[in-house]
């Protein structure tokens, strides 16, 4: 055998999968294999980062009783559809898709391979072998909105949303109602900016709403830019997305919520493995640990800090609830009575905006 | 309006178009050499994560945008030996080095998007940068004012110099420029390392000028609309100028609408997205339907140069 480029290929292949060969034959069980794809990239230090630190929580908890792999910069469109179905296809048993825009492709893949569990996160579409979970960031969001209600000068907040779905609805209305019990007037005005990673866009939103007055701004997006501005022109503040983002913002950023999804991970994987597995929607919060609040910032006075923890701790033991009623909506109707607390079912669908928002178009 | 939110607005506008004008005006200068490169956004990827870790290393701005134009020189004579000296498709390697410049800047800035840098400050001092009013002419960093003064440059170089005229015979027609012994080639190669330097300094805009931080795909997809305002601007440097900054104005204003609530706030934010390129078809259709048509456009573009077949 001569020794071209084509023999030392094939030598070259033959090495590297003698380790795998050996593995496989030793090992008690085949490890599960563990697929997530993610819409932005890991190191955006937001949500992605978020669900790739949960990823390496679960290597980490469940050592080589699982096998991952990630997929970054996944679109929410057809691409996904061939990104799931050859993750399935390379033996993946368990696929987590991290955005909601996967939630067709996610169903539809499903169907064609019954035996692979498919997890879909902050979606609201289940079947027989899809689950759904996500995590009550809205929890975190009353935390946020109580301590802009108490700092903010002019009463006025901006909301940098990625898109109109509920997860952000959710997250404006309960961050305009836990202001609204500090200050009565507060507003809020919610600017989408139609893309989860545009960070010049986000910045530019920033300053837009800076410019009219807005003295505390809040982002659904992916990554620190509005906060970045907010540091910038010395704004009263803004809030850290996904993760703690003090790091763009040391002053501005007045405290963040911080996803932790390792928990879910885990629990899934060992599930899957155990045999226990069930289609169903599993959405814990502050309690659970799974969505936490980070530092205050400098700024943030002591009897702040109180009114935002006792905020945090009542929705940890139970005894406090964002969307417990009276609650009005946008144009002043109100939609739910008092005492009554809205379902997740409610809260999953959410389409409107409650009274204090300053509702888009 | 408040005059004050009227700066304010203007202030933004400016920042939101420098990075595309910049960008359009390298791009106008190689296509009016008969050269068609799409690469325009992975070059500025390229200039976007080298600014940025030049300015996050050294914390020296200017020598963040010299080598951010310098990377997008290397990106752009990738381009250039494969499509001038290889005759490859040029539409087709355009494309590729987007790909290539998005999948090199993300690998480069592995580790990177944690950090922040600093903002290239103002260039003129505090007093007149800081006023309220006057901020509208001073208060701007020197990639900017770089940027306005390229629009006079480009405009005098294609029309009033020698060197300019060459280009533009080797745009509309190679063989005749060839013929009476013009390096085809050699003029097309400076063209397109001058287009690789802009999109360099353009992306170097990214993270010095608008968002003082690197997050992969960040320029999204303002490269693409570097292209389709040549295209609107048909091939003119002061239109190109007006191009941008409406361009600019439309991104902008959709945010400023929304953010204050006035009656614009009810268009659509798919709308606002689509308006550059609605407008561009809508000057491709104006410039066609007019008598004097196609004489705007390099007539050698994109085609390659094989002066022997």
């Amino acid at each position: 055998m001569t020794l071209n480029r084509r023999n030392l290929l094939k030598i070259g292949g033959a090495a590297a999968a003698l380790p795998l060969l050996g593995s496989r034959a030793f090992a008690q069980t085949e490890p599960l294999k563990v697929g997530f794809i993610y819409i932005g990239t890991i190191n955006d230090n937001g949500w992605n980062y978020a669900h790739n630190q949960g990823r390496l929580y679960l290597e980490e908890q469940l050592g080589d009783a699982v096998e991952t792999t990630y997929v970054e910069n996944v679109p929410e469109g057809p691409d996904c559809e061939r990104v799931l179905r050859e993750l399935a296809q390379s033996g993946h048993k368990l696929i987590f898709a991290t955005s909601f825009g996967y939630g067709d492709y996610v169903i539809k893949v499903a169907q064609q391979f019954p035996d692979v569990k498919f997890e879909h996160a902050t979606g609201y579409q289940r079947s027989e072998n899809v689950a759904t979970y996500n995590a009550r960031f809205h929890e975190g969001r009353a935390v946020c909105g109580t301590i802009a209600g108490h700092m903010s000068q002019t009463g006025k907040a901006g909301y940098i949303g990625s898109f109109p779905i509920p997860e952000v609805v959710m997250g404006i209305n309960s961050f305009v109602l836990a202001a609204r019990k500090v200050n009565p007037d507060f507003t809020i005005t919610p600017v989408y900016i139609s893309t989860w990673n545009d960070p010049a866009k986000e910045a530019d939103a920033a300053r837009a709403m800076i410019d009219q007055g807005i003295d505390i701004i809040t982002q659904h997006t992916d990554g620190p830019a509005a906060l970045q501005v907010a540091e910038e022109r010395g704004i009263v503040g803004g809030f850290g997305q996904g993760a703690d983002m003090s790091a763009f913002a040391p002053n501005a950023q007045l405290t963040s919520i911080i996803d932790n999804w390792g928990p879910h991970y885990v629990k899934t994987a060992q599930s899957v493995i155990d045999g226990t597995w069930e289609s169903k929607d599993s959405w814990p919060g502050l309690a659970e640990g799974e969505v936490q609040i980070g530092p205050y910032g400098p700024k943030v006075p002591e009897d702040v800090i109180a009114a935002a923890e006792a905020v945090k701790n009542g929705q940890i033991d139970g005894s406090f609830n964002i969307f417990t009623g009276p609650i009005n909506d946008h144009t002043g109707v109100e939609r739910v009575a008092a005492g009554v607390t809205l379902t997740d079912a409610e809260l999953l669908s959410m389409d409107w905006y409650v009274e204090g928002v300053i509702p888009p178009a | 309006m408040t005059p004050e939110l009227v700066v304010a607005i203007i202030v933004t506008v400016v920042g939101a178009s420098t990075p595309i004008l910049i960008a359009a005006l390298g791009e106008l200068v190689v296509e009016k050499s008969g050269v068609l490169n799409l690469g325009v956004e992975g070059m500025m990827l390229v200039g976007a994560i080298t600014a940025f870790v030049v300015a996050f290393t050294t914390g020296n701005h200017y020598l963040a945008i010299l080598l951010a134009a310098a990377a997008g020189v290397a990106t752009s004579l990738i381009f250039g030996f494969l499509t001038l000296s290889l005759s490859a498709n040029q539409t087709a390697t355009g494309l590729a080095l987007t790909i290539f410049g998005t999948g090199f800047s993300a690998l480069a800035g592995q580790g990177y998007s944690a950090r922040p840098v600093t903002l290239l400050g103002p260039l003129f001092p505090a007093e007149l940068a800081a006023h309220p009013v006057w901020r509208v002419l001073f208060g701007y960093s020197a990639l900017v004012y770089f940027s306005l003064v390229l629009v006079v440059a480009v405009w005098w170089f294609l029309k009033k110099t020698r060197a300019g005229l060459i280009l533009r015979a080797v745009g509309e027609n190679d063989l005749s420029a060839h013929s009476i012994g013009y390096s085809v080639v050699g003029v097309r190669y400076a063209a397109v390392a001058f287009g690789g330097a802009m999109a360099g300094i353009a992306g170097a805009c990214f993270p010095l000028l608008l968002t003082p931080q690197w997050a992969e795909r960040m320029t999204a997809g303002r490269g693409w609309i570097a292209v389709a305002l040549v295209v609107f601007a048909s091939w003119r440097p002061f239109r190109l100028l007006a191009g941008a900054y409406l361009f600019g104005l439309v991104m902008t204003m959709e945010l400023y609408a929304k953010a204050g609530g006035g009656p614009l706030s009810a268009i659509p934010a798919e709308l606002w997205a689509a308006m550059p390129y609605i407008a561009t078809i809508v000057v491709l259709v104006l410039i066609s339907i007019r008598r004097d048509a196609s004489t705007n456009a390099p007539a050698c573009l994109g085609k390659p140069f094989l002066p022997s077949s």
